[in-house]
């Protein structure tokens, strides 16, 4: 259902309702992050002030020296601390005692101050999640660095054992868990509105909150160094996460907010999808990435209950001894690996799809033709989606599951395969006598496609249970997957920020030193991974600290190869930070010569996006056709409206 | 903002960030308990002597109740808290083991069996719940409550099984590093170092009190209940 | 466009035929390629043959080598070409492509190929999971496939972080070294102690996680002499890097020898071992648990909940 009617006047810039009064304080006195570290350090010490009030008296606490029960409530009082600081629940409790809430007309304020708020406009949050996002992955590939030099020598250990198994975990879960909102929360809360023609999101709150539970859960599972780590890397495998101290709790917490952090994004933007597009906006003219977007979403939002649901039945046997998943007592080990990868497979398409999206939505561009086959690439991500629920086991193949089912996940995992070699039969078309520019944003898509090639068919190849008797558990998975998440999220990632910068700042980043980084970064990213997998199959494990001595030199390269990669992503940072802070070159019309409905208005947006809701008149795919007309109308008279659904276009 | 104020604000969030990870590194990742050096100095092929002990708690540390190894230092004679031990490559090491904590039952009875030392055998004397004497290879801890400790090697195949004071023992230590007034166990036997590279060492009875199958706390954190022997 | 009128003699129209080059430069390449898979690298390929399951695996890895390296230089050749040919030489004269939305053919063809590719694929690993027992693979407690004639029998005992092995038909004997014959089905069940290990042994192709109260039945059958490198590949804790051993894989006579040997020597410490049982609960040791009561001790297991037969705390 589009919106029907024009409204009467322009809407608050990001959405919010009818104002109250005029917030027209000091910036120091708004809430916004200085209040929310205030709020964050009251919240810890009462929190923990309160574990240890109720369970100081506590057998376990007492023998196992250590209170659990402190610790998660401290972290959970901390995180509502922190929020309450921001002012997250400050119009709640006004409505409740009858006081209209504040006006947000303004956005959150003006100029820099208002990325360090909650505020309602989300393209505010959009720019909140990619400079989050870019931190989160940066801190998590210096993780990665640290388990590289500790895997240059088989025998000369750097760190000790029980450090290095902390910083895989720390590598692994930060990743893991704060890249699901990589795309979808920088690109998808900023563009999607804007490019289904909407002026603000369904549920800016929560959109909102979304992110700054992004900040909270990555400093909880930052902060579990200091209790010593968690020896259980990203999987969290019962019981060894029941008998593990106290770091185990930053992960189980972290995870869970990071959790309730993907299901509101999720649902705010399935809700926007459905609901806030725009007049002639049909399903037929949504452009590709919404389409991964809403796929995306609705996976976030059916698989991330299942993840808070495991968290919390992890916390209960830590804290208060159910036993769930402590065989002892009746538990069982497998119920907590269940619960996990339902969650788990889900999760890693959720990674995947938006990656899918961005490129698709960038060829037709860089190709100047319309993109092929998009029936069938939207109906891929939707095959995806339904069918990532149905292949979690093959995670479980070795585990002694029921035998009988392990011919059944082969299949379906195998038959997985098929949509998502739709983006690939999608591709190959658009590149048919196509007219193709090498611009940075289409490098990195083309590396998206070649990566994601590689790590797509050794999945196929980890899906055949036989084959998958030697290479689970070890480095051909860790090689599968970085090339599907790393090489294909991430370098998706890359090129739509090379794509949209100019779109969301009115900047765009250096593109000599783009090409640079997209060409180191291709060929050290390939050079780290592509040995794994004869790592793998030569019989080295996952996160282990000793290895065969034969296989040293093969590591060695890999070592070499990721420390340069990493100096990639410097480069990637010193071009970022120097062409949003220091050169800031404008970039203000439609560089990229672009049909999508998002290019027709000035970079950066104004507040509410458009001046008028538009008429959408065709796909944003309209290339090499003679007749093509706009992609919308932006100033429609008032009553065309009724004609704009049996308007033109496909 | 200013030019002047923007270089100013990157290079200061550059370098709280570079103090951020060499802070974390060094404090929380690279930080070791102290490695306690033996034969130094000593002529190759002259026998080493290691006298070590363990704590039921460890006084030392963030973790007081923490079941500990001391190794007494061959430099200075003072009990160090570590579990880092660094030998000479293909010598005879003397050990000479003071155990002051109380038993538990082993999680598997393979480790009751003395392995690896020479001759296969401990020597243990003392108030212990179990055997007493020169040439101890199996201790049963299924009938006794017998063992308290296990010294296992596994890559060297050496395991030897501590015995524990008897539970109703007077005199026991609460305070570590333990002085020989209080009650003890003795326990001396012998193996030879294989050629350079890092051994690590672990206990095999489980327990890490509240913790699932007791395998956790002092279990697996280096410096209590485990560690290397560094072979160099 | 780029097109010569003058070759209006293909199939496709004007311009010359991209589809036939496409196919001209894939088919020589894919072929080349799967002749030095199947040929030169099959019989390298890992993990080796030592075993039944090992050359099953290797088998499939060489199968499903052949049927991806042709798919991967499929579409690595057109996307290659396609960038080749129609990139934008000079200045870019901001004219577009020709405006195709689809294809019904291709479309078609490709979900077909595709979707046939895989029910093949599925159908073979189905196939071979069965075969050859099980492929190696932990089938769980209640296994479905099972070799042909008595098996040796060797229990894996997964513990934080040792792996040790228990005969039952040899007195229930345990040791710390691995050691099978030649020629005989083996029968490795596999449990653990504490928590989520796995038993990978790496040259017999044999992968089955070791889970706590849980037997999980895996079989091979070991066709060539040598050393099996034993790893745990399941992040168990602290040590998990560092669980690993070396078996052996010796001739029957050598085997029996040493099997009996190893009862006889090893005898005083069997007897303190408990029964042999497919699965153990060492947190409750029945003749201690009276003792542990009145001493108030923890039992085997930290007494992370309390005393199991006492549940009041002393």
């Amino acid at each position: 259902m589009a919106i029907e009617t024009q409204p009467e006047k322009a809407e608050h810039s990001g959405g919010g309702g009818p104002g109250g009064p005029p917030a027209a304080r000091p910036w120091w006195m708004r809430p916004a992050i200085h209040t929310a570290i205030l709020g964050a350090v009251l919240g810890y010490f009462l929190g923990h002030w309160l574990g240890n009030f109720v369970a100081s008296g506590y057998q376990q606490v007492v023998e196992g020296d250590e209170n659990n029960f402190a610790i998660v409530f401290g972290y959970l009082a901390a995180t509502a601390g922190f929020l309450a600081g921001l002012g997250v629940f400050n119009d709640l409790l006004r409505q409740m005692v009858g006081l209209p809430p504040r006006d947000h007309d303004d956005g959150g304020g003006s100029g820099l101050a208002r990325y360090f708020r909650f505020t309602l406009d989300h393209k505010v949050v959009g720019i909140q999640y990619l400079v989050g996002m870019i931190i989160y992955f940066c801190t998590a590939g210096l993780f990665a660095m640290a388990i590289r030099t500790e895997l240059l020598s088989p025998s000369y250990h750097l760190f000790n054992a029980g450090a290095y198994i902390e910083i895989v975990g720390e590598h692994g879960t930060m990743m893991m868990m704060l890249m699901s909102s990589l795309v979808l929360g920088p690109f998808g809360n900023y563009l999607v509105p804007i490019m289904i023609g909407s002026k603000r999101v369904a549920f800016p709150r929560m959109e909102a909150l979304s992110f700054w539970l992004t900040p909270c859960a990555f400093l909880i599972l930052l902060s579990g160094l200091l209790f010593g780590g968690f020896p259980f890397g990203w999987t969290g495998y019962a019981p060894l996460s029941i008998q593990a101290t106290q770091g185990a709790d930053s992960y189980a917490v972290a995870f869970g907010l990071m959790g309730i952090s993907i299901i509101l994004a999720g649902f705010n933007m399935v809700c926007t999808i459905i609901c806030y597009r725009a007049p002639g906006m049909r399903w037929s003219r949504l452009p590709i990435f919404v389409w991964s977007m809403l796929t995306t979403a609705l996976l976030m939002v059916l698989a991330a209950p299942v993840l808070v649901g495991g968290m919390y039945m992890m916390l209960t046997d830590r804290t208060v001894q159910t036993a769930f998943f402590v065989p002892d007592l009746g538990g069982s080990s497998y119920l907590y690996e269940n619960l996990f990868w339902f969650f788990g497979h889900p999760e890693v398409y959720i990674l995947a799809l938006p990656g899918f999206g961005i490129v698709s939505e960038i060829i037709p561009v860089f190709t100047r033709k319309p993109l092929f086959g998009y029936k069938v690439s939207a109906a891929g991500m939707f095959g995806v989606a339904i069918l990532s629920f149905f292949v979690w086991q093959h995670h479980l193949f070795d585990s002694g599951m029921d035998p009988d089912m392990r011919p059944l996940f082969m299949i379906t995992t195998e038959l997985i395969s098929i949509p998502t070699g739709f983006i690939y039969l999608v591709a190959l078309g658009t590149f048919w006598k196509a007219r193709f520019r090498f611009s940075v944003p289409m490098l990195f898509a083309l590396g998206m496609y070649f990566n994601f090639l590689i790590g797509g068919i050794s999945g196929v190849m980890l899906s055949d249970v036989p084959a998958d008797t030697t290479a689970h558990g070890s480095f051909f998975v860790m090689a599968h997957f970085h090339y599907t998440i790393m090489g294909g999220l991430v370098f998706a990632f890359m090129a739509g920020l090379y794509y949209w910068l100019p779109k969301m700042t009115g900047i765009r980043l250096n593109l000599r030193l783009g090409k640079i980084q997209f060409w180191t970064m291709f060929v050290f990213f390939n050079s780290t991974f592509l040995p794994m997998f004869a790592i793998g199959e030569a019989g080295q494990p996952r996160r282990v600290f000793e290895y065969a001595a034969n296989l040293q030199t093969l590591n060695d390269w890999s070592s070499i190869s990721s420390f340069l990669l990493g100096g990639s992503i410097l480069l990637f940072v010193i071009n970022f930070i120097w062409s949003t802070v220091f050169a800031r070159v404008r970039e203000e019309g439609n560089p990229w010569r672009s049909r999508g409905l998002e290019w027709q208005i000035p970079s950066p947006p104004p507040p509410d996006n458009f001046e008028h809701i538009p008429v959408v008149l065709s796909d944003p795919y309209r290339y090499g056709f003679k007749d093509a007309g706009p992609v919308a109308d932006l100033y429609p008279p008032a009553g065309v409206i009724s004609g704009a659904l049996t308007g033109s276009g496909a | 903002m200013s030019l002047t104020a923007r270089i100013i604000t990157v290079a200061a969030a550059f370098l709280a960030l570079t103090a951020g990870v060499v802070f974390v590194l060094a404090h929380y990742l690279l930080a070791e308990p102290p490695t306690v050096v033996f034969g130094a100095g000593q002529a190759p092929g002259q026998p080493v002597s290691m006298t070590i002990m363990t704590d039921p708690v460890n006084d030392v540390s963030s973790h007081p109740d923490w079941v500990s190894y001391f190794v007494k230092s061959p430099q200075t004679g003072q009990w160090v808290h570590s579990t880092i031990w660094q030998l000479p490559p293909h010598t005879r090491v003397n050990v000479t083991a003071y155990q002051f904590d109380t038993c538990d039952p082993l999680r598997n009875q393979l480790m009751g069996e003395v392995t690896g030392t020479v001759g296969n055998v401990m020597a243990v004397s003392g108030e212990a719940d179990g055997l007493n004497g020169p040439g101890i290879s199996v201790v049963n801890s299924d009938t006794t409550c017998g063992v308290a400790h296990t010294f296992n090697v596994p890559e060297l195949g050496i395991n030897v099984p501590f015995e524990g004071i008897l539970y109703t023992a007077k005199n026991q230590c609460t305070l570590a590093p333990c002085a020989m007034s209080f009650t003890h166990v003795t326990t001396t036997f012998s193996f030879i170092t294989p050629g350079p590279g890092d051994y690590r060492w672990q206990c095999f009875i489980p327990c890490g009190l509240a913790s699932v199958d007791g395998n956790g706390h002092a279990m697996s954190t280096i410096g209590f209940m485990t560690g290397y022997l560094d072979v160099a | 466009m780029a097109e010569t009128a003058g070759v209006a003699a293909q199939p496709s129209g004007a311009g010359p035929n991209h589809g036939l080059r496409i196919l001209l430069l894939w088919l020589p390449a894919a072929l080349a390629a799967d002749l030095v898979i199947w040929f030169v690298w099959g019989p390298h390929l890992p993990p080796g043959d030592m075993s039944s399951s090992a050359a099953s695996q290797q088998f499939d890895l060489r199968v499903l080598a052949v049927l991806a390296a042709p798919v991967f230089l499929a579409v690595l050749i057109c996307a290659g070409y396609s960038m080749i040919t129609w990139r934008v030489r000079g200045d870019d004269d901001g004219e577009d492509g020709p405006p195709i939305e689809g294809n019904a053919k291709v479309q078609v063809s490709w979900i077909a190929i595709s979707s046939a590719l895989i029910l093949g694929l599925a159908a073979f690993g189905t196939y071979q999971l069965i075969a050859p027992a099980g492929a190696g693979a932990g089938e769980g407690p209640q296994p479905i496939w099972q070799p042909d004639g008595k098996p040796v029998v060797v229990q894996v005992i997964a513990q934080q972080w040792l792996f040790t092995y228990r005969y039952p038909q040899y007195g229930g004997v345990e040791t710390t070294q691995l050691e099978l014959p030649v020629g005989e089905p083996v029968q490795f069940n596999v449990t653990s102690l504490d928590v989520i290990h796995s038993f990978w042994a790496y040259q017999l192709g044999v992968k089955a996680d070791a889970n706590p109260q849980v037997n999980n039945v895996a079989y091979t059958t070991p066709e060539h002499a040598g050393t099996v490198t034993v790893r745990c590949a399941e992040l168990c804790g602290l040590w998990h890097g560092a669980m690993y051993d070396y078996g052996k894989v010796v001739s029957v006579a050598a085997f029996q020898a040493w099997a009996h040997r190893t009862e006889t020597s090893m005898a005083k410490i069997t007897k303190t071992l408990p029964p042999y049982a497919l699965i153990y609960t060492p947190n409750e040791i029945k003749g201690l648990a009276n003792f542990y009561y009145q001493a108030g001790l923890p039992g085997a297991g930290g007494g992370y909940y309390g005393n199991q037969y006492y549940p009041d705390e002393p």
